[in-house]
């Protein structure tokens, strides 16, 4: 946990490269920054969790902005009913090492209740939006913490970090404040709320460079391993209760590892040797395919998918 | 704000090669190539993946398009795409071995002048477009001024289109001239002017082929090399109080620090400091980075103060060396950009940003608005609509430790709020605009 910084300072004469950041210092300072604004800014704050790498980190940050004492915010999951037993036992694990309090909300719930109905094509990600914005409104949540990052996706590439929500979660990309400097704006009328992305000028490598220097611990389903899988729409697919394979879908034993994480009906594996840090870094810096093009089928539902879903208020 | 300096910076923690990064923006006016030089720029850094381009290669057959249209790349709004322009500023990430960039892609319109200065407002460098067949323009004026009354430190002009100029060499020069002419009377530090073709990829990525009397860097390569000179330790400590940290654990039962990022200069354990407003002062007795102690830290680094004395102090304080301690008042003047719908008129009731402080303010004068394009100012326009660059003299509650912008970015900049419904509207600059606006029309040679 204690990295080398780069350069010690001299005596103001040859003030210079000594006192540059590296890349992933100067995004960490970054990022701290934005924790402590909303820290100092906000009445009842909370951090989007999902036990997924980005959230992971996120939490990791906050940790580091607050030391010595803990974290001021709670920690949120919406959790879809699909997900994979690994990241559910890592965030649990997570939650009690920090002493942190976490709520839950339940995609199943909304299905059981008839709230919600299950789609044809069995995809949760979508369904995520409507107990999110529940939550957020019955507890009164002003500012909501995701590890949303801008080179997701080009309708994230024009999110900005401080990113006012109306009382209905609603964005409208086309209302945003402009931002400037690092004066972030997070004034806000009663039901409104703001969502932040600490994240916002972070890549997948920075992410995975950042995971390696500071020895953060994931949910083994990034790493290689041996998992039988089922081949969907040019995707593998967990085998599982949340209904696959179907029919005609045969399921194979494949070394894989998970990119991204979220529900199982809609998160894909990728071919992978890939078992430590150091190897997932390697195998990205030179993957010719993003993150989400390898591994989410919700984004390829149409050119427009994110923007859609994050107009209706999805994170 | 980060620094990026020398490309030859000492190696990182992980042991790989050492990268800094670079913020820049890119400005330029509707149809002179922008999104194809970022286009170009990404693809030929093999920063575009295979599934993005198939993406854009599937849209730009939907709409009936011959060939990959590498705007589609970075226009993600669906406004956007129907237009065929782009409405708000993008960020796009890419890498070379040598260093890390975030562009801020800005929109060209005029009336989307607030977008650049979003962008420009944490870029250390600028990328001018202009298009060879139509030279300095207009909007090429005022993407120059906006850059130079945010202080950008360094300003590229992409003289794009070359080969529909016949690579001439003199079309290149006349155009550098006469932008290099404006921009000294901007106060521009220093201006790099690289003849392109982006959709040939001329000096874009690769060096071109077409211009042997060129003999300077290609786009990227001198994104890569180009040494940030606004580097900001020279420059007074400062340091906004963003957070108090009391633990009151058991392990740590006095523990109280005080968070912040350090906006200029560098803090050093037994350094006498001043607490403003409040004029109280002490001695730092620890720094800690993150959890680890150091010795001194310096900007942009997120840090935690411990003082020797137990002083009264909350976020929006500002703890500065007791020698090079800003002055505080109750009344600045700035220079500022408009950027909200509604217009900033005089006597109007405003919140004002700075730091880590928010504190009602009103406007008191509007004594002038600026025309870009012959930077002559207007005298009592009496109010700014959106997108005017002006002056405006305000009146605080609380008396404000403001440097000058041109000493610092960070602590010489405040925004504007609406105190009704929060929004952003107006972003300042403290002290003199370092254009000379005294000459009313623009010496064109």
């Amino acid at each position: 946990m204690n990295p080398p910084r780069t350069g010690v300072p001299g005596n103001g004469q040859d003030a210079g490269r000594e006192f540059a950041l590296t890349h992933l210092d100067a995004l960490e300072s970054e990022a701290v920054h934005i924790f402590r604004e909303v820290a100092g800014e906000f009445e009842r704050p909370v951090i989007l969790f999902s036990g997924g790498k980005d959230s992971i980190v996120m939490l990791h940050l906050a940790l580091k902005a607050f030391t010595p004492a803990a974290v001021p915010f709670a920690l949120l999951h919406v959790d879809t009913g699909h997900n994979f037993p690994e990241v559910l036992d890592h965030r649990d694990r997570a939650v009690a090492r920090h002493g942190l309090r976490m709520h839950v909300a339940l995609v199943q719930d909304y299905i059981d209740r008839g709230v919600l109905k299950e789609r044809p094509d069995g995809l949760r990600n979508p369904l995520q939006t409507v107990p999110l914005t529940d939550t957020i409104r019955e507890l009164r949540f002003d500012a909501v913490f995701g590890g949303g990052r801008r080179d997701e996706e080009k309708a994230r590439a024009k999110e900005r970090v401080f990113s006012l929500r109306d009382e209905f979660s609603q964005w409208d990309p086309r209302r945003q404040r402009p931002e400037l400097w690092n004066l972030y704006n997070g004034r806000h009328a009663p039901g409104e709320h703001v969502r932040v992305f600490p994240l916002s000028n972070w890549t997948e490598l920075d992410v995975w460079q950042y995971i390696r220097r500071e020895s953060v611990e994931l949910p083994e389903i990034y790493y290689s391993h041996e998992r039988e899988v089922f081949l969907r729409n040019g995707m593998w697919l967990t085998a599982g209760g949340w209904g696959g394979p179907a029919e005609g879908e045969t399921v194979q034993k494949r070394r894989v590892r998970y990119r991204t994480v979220g529900d199982m009906s809609c998160t894909g594996a990728v071919d992978s040797d890939a078992d430590t840090p150091d190897k997932v870094v390697a195998e990205i810096a030179v993957s010719r395919l993003t993150e989400r093009g390898a591994t989410r089928a919700d984004d390829k539902m149409s050119e427009a998918a994110m923007e859609d879903r994050k107009r209706e208020g999805y994170f | 704000m980060t620094t990026a300096t020398d490309p030859a910076a000492p190696p990182s923690p992980a042991g790989g090669p050492a990268t800094t990064l670079l913020r820049f923006a890119t400005a330029g006016s509707v149809d002179d190539g922008k999104s194809t030089l970022v286009g170009r720029l990404l693809h030929d850094s093999k920063s575009v993946l295979t599934d993005q381009l198939e993406a854009v290669e599937r849209a730009s057959q939907v709409r009936g398009q011959q060939a990959p249209d590498l705007a589609l790349l970075t226009d993600g709004l669906r406004a956007e795409r129907e237009q065929g322009i782009t409405i708000d500023v993008a960020y796009r990430y890419f890498a070379t071995a040598r260093r890390r960039f975030i562009l801020a892609d800005t929109p060209g319109h005029v009336q989307y002048t607030r977008n650049m200065v979003t962008g420009a407002s944490t870029a250390e460098l600028a990328v001018v477009l202009v298009d060879a067949r139509n030279g300095v323009l207009e909007q090429t004026r005022r993407h120059a001024a906006i850059a130079a009354l945010l202080r950008v430190p360094h300003v590229v002009l992409a003289v794009n289109k070359m080969d529909l100029t016949g690579y001439e060499e003199p079309v290149f020069t006349a155009i550098a001239e006469e932008f290099g002419a404006y921009a000294r009377r901007l106060g521009v530090p220093r201006v790099t002017a690289i003849p392109i073709s982006a959709l040939v990829g001329d000096n874009v990525v690769e060096p071109s082929a077409h211009m042997h009397w060129y003999h300077g860097p290609t786009v990227l390569e001198h994104l890569e090399t180009v040494a940030v000179c606004h580097d900001p330790v020279p420059g007074p400590a400062r340091l906004p109080v963003q957070y108090v940290i009391r633990p009151r654990t058991a392990e740590h039962p006095d523990y109280r620090g005080y968070a912040g990022q350090i906006a200029s200069g560098s803090f050093r354990v037994g350094d006498e400091v001043t607490v403003l407003p409040s004029g109280r002062t002490s001695r730092i007795n620890g720094i800690d980075l993150l959890g680890e102690p150091v010795p001194a830290a310096w900007a942009p680094q997120s840090v935690t103060l411990l003082l020797a004395d137990g002083l009264d102090v909350s976020r929006g304080d500002l703890i500065a060396p007791t020698a090079h301690a800003p002055a505080t008042s109750q009344d600045v003047t700035a220079t500022v950009c408009h950027v909200a719908d509604r217009p900033l008129t005089v006597g109007q009731r405003v919140l004002l940003k700075h730091g880590t402080r928010t504190v009602k303010a009103v406007v008191r004068d509007i004594p002038s608005r600026l025309t870009l394009d012959d930077l002559s100012a207007h005298p009592a326009p009496g109010r700014l609509v959106a997108n005017d660059i002006g002056r405006v003299s305000i009146r605080t509650a609380e008396p404000l430790p403001l440097d000058s912008y041109g000493a610092s970015r960070r602590t010489g900049s405040f925004i504007l709020l609406d105190p009704h419904d929060g929004a952003t509207l107006t972003a300042c600059m403290t002290g003199p605009t370092g254009v000379d606006t005294r000459q009313p029309t623009l010496d064109r040679g």
